[in-house]
């Protein structure tokens, strides 16, 4: 099954993302394709290089960004929720890409199943 | 961004994009707005829902004035130069903070939350914040 991901919360506040990266990892496990994975609200925190989590925690830009190239996986952070929390290219880590938020609306069109994830 | 009307969407699904939060206090509502208004270029089949403090948004005579934030609510007039016509209000949410479908900035189909569950079941993509 093609299935795309709609991520709405940042990686610290909420455990949406969490569950999310959890979810994608069993999917693919299953053999499901993940379509792509948008962020959205504060989910674009997500992308973040210069998050520092302490070293005993997980790091879940570090992990998204992993399973990203690993897999293949598209990760899409809206330009517009992003730009108005300072999230620009320069910060972006690699894996992740700034788009629109047509990029959702078309992953919804594309994708068998839209999952989303928030608070 | 993709453009889909350039010959007709290939593919036209059913969107609902669900609100359930007060206007002011969390971005939710109007971020969620700013996803409808680009939807609605796509040619899909798209609904908007207002349950829960979400039915606040589109209360009438909104003053932000001293919370310093911006008055947003008059944006939802612009559904329907989108086309975006098929907006759902719950009534037992309207009834519980005292509202009628007169205190709102839009008119909207009010539904029982039985009814609204069915709409709901028929949709293919439901976003909710």
């Amino acid at each position: 099954m093609k299935i795309g991901i709609l991520i709405n919360e940042g990686p610290f506040t909420h455990q949406a993302s969490d569950s999310a990266y959890r979810f994608v990892v069993a999917a693919l496990a299953k053999g499901h394709e993940i379509y792509r994975v948008f962020f959205y609200n504060d989910g674009v925190y997500n992308c973040n290089k210069l998050s520092e989590p302490q070293t005993d925690d997980r790091n879940l830009v570090s992990l998204w960004s992993k399973l990203a190239q690993e897999n293949e996986i598209d990760l899409v952070v809206c330009v517009a929720a992003a730009l108005r929390r300072g999230i620009k290219d320069e910060v972006v880590e690699e894996g992740f890409r700034i788009s629109g938020l047509g990029q959702l609306v078309e992953a919804g069109i594309q994708a068998d199943r839209m999952v989303v994830f928030g608070d | 961004m993709e453009e889909y009307d350039e010959n007709g969407p290939e593919i036209v699904k059913r969107f609902m994009y669900v609100n359930r939060r007060a206007p002011y206090g969390t971005i939710y509502a109007l971020e969620c707005l700013e996803v409808v208004l680009v939807a609605a270029a796509f040619d899909q089949d798209v609904s908007v829902v207002f349950v829960d403090d979400g039915v606040c948004q589109l209360k009438k005579n909104q003053d932000t004035a001293d919370i310093g934030m911006k008055n947003f609510s008059k944006t939802y007039g612009a559904l329907d130069d989108y086309d975006v016509e098929k907006i759902y209000v719950e009534k037992e949410s309207l009834d519980a903070r005292g509202l009628t479908e007169d205190d709102l900035v839009i008119p909207v189909q009010v539904l029982a939350a039985d009814d609204l569950r069915e709409v709901m079941a028929q949709q293919d993509v439901v976003i909710s914040s």
